[in-house]
């Protein structure tokens, strides 16, 4: 029974390995490189536009709302990163309907890789906002004796990004290889299904989750970001 | 009882345990999420987008428990290293 796609194994020289969540990550890196630019090669800012072009620009301004709905005040500075998270992910999670195809975040190793980003971008951008001294004062919020326990809840965030990822994608694979050795017809479609559907939910939850920490990062551990300021009475 | 036998019974019966006893707390715990979420919506529904939101990154902390057990439990039965290492030792005798 394969626990991931790590032990595909393509090729092997020593100990370099080709193994599968490397060749589909790559796949997958190259087929949403290829396809944006093939969609953005000739833009048009009138009414009549490709259906990829509007596709490609429901999404951007749709993960755009969102960034600026979390409490980041200028999204275009973190786009290109959320963006990038949630796009990987979700398609990671699409591609599933592809025979043969077994994502690549659900191999331990794709998630901490993805959960190291968030772990670095949190102080980059942190410090990009708030200058070095703001930034590492910041830990020390609301009281010094806080600062051990800030600096576990750093870890344990990048811990937890990591697993849950790791662990809705492997299960619903695995569900799925158990299920098509006891009722291979209908059952498996349906979990499919559930698999795709748990796939999309949490490609959202890791961006807005690494959106919320960069937001605290930024603003500051004093003011917690409210996103109640939509609600006009 | 030789340790072959002692791994298993522990690696299984544990796995069982982890899982059962895993999703009882998160299952419980999403409920009541839910339960307020559906009566703060009713309450408010202008704040219906926030609200949504939240509570869905709310859920996905408190899955993520369970996953863990799942995880764990998975482990116990496919990537166990102590029976792989009595395996081996069995083999190799």
């Amino acid at each position: 029974m394969r626990l991931s796609s790590d032990e595909m194994i393509f090729w092997q020289y020593g100990f370099l390995k080709l193994n599968g969540t490397i060749i589909f990550t790559w796949g997958l890196m190259f087929v949403m490189a290829v396809g944006s630019k093939l969609i953005t090669r000739n833009l048009s800012t009138e009414l009549k536009r490709s259906r990829w072009q509007n596709l490609l620009e429901i999404v951007v301004t749709g993960i755009e709302k969102q960034i600026e709905d979390v409490g980041l005040r200028h999204p275009k500075k973190y786009i290109g990163f959320l963006g990038t998270l949630f796009l990987f992910v979700a398609i990671a999670s699409l591609c599933t309907i592809i025979p043969g195809y077994e994502p690549p975040t659900g191999s331990l190793s794709t998630t901490a890789a993805l959960a190291l980003c968030v772990f670095v971008a949190v102080p980059f951008f942190g410090v990009e906002e708030q200058g070095l001294g703001g930034y590492l004062k910041s830990y020390a919020e609301p009281t010094i004796i806080m600062l051990p326990f800030n600096i576990i809840s750093e870890l344990s965030r990048t811990l937890a990004l990591a697993v849950r990822l790791f662990g809705n994608m492997m299960s619903g694979t695995m569900i799925l290889a158990i299920l098509l050795t006891i009722t291979p017809f209908i059952f498996p479609i349906a979990m499919s299904a559930l698999g795709l559907l748990t796939g999309m939910v949490q490609a959202y939850i890791f961006s807005i989750l690494a959106a919320v920490y960069i937001a605290a990062a930024t603003r500051g551990r004093k003011s917690t970001p409210e996103p109640s300021q939509e609600i006009k009475v | 009882m030789d340790n072959m036998t002692l791994i298993a019974i522990a690696s299984i019966v544990t796995a069982g345990l982890t899982i059962a006893l895993g999703s009882i707390g998160p299952a419980l715990g999403e409920g009541r999420a839910v339960a307020t979420a559906l009566s703060l919506l009713a309450l408010q529904p202008d704040a219906a987008t926030t609200i949504t939101r939240t509570l869905f990154v709310g859920l996905a902390m408190i899955e993520s428990i369970a996953i863990y057990c799942f995880v764990v439990s998975m482990i116990l039965i496919f990537a166990n290293p102590f029976w792989n290492y009595v395996i081996a030792l069995n083999a190799g005798k």
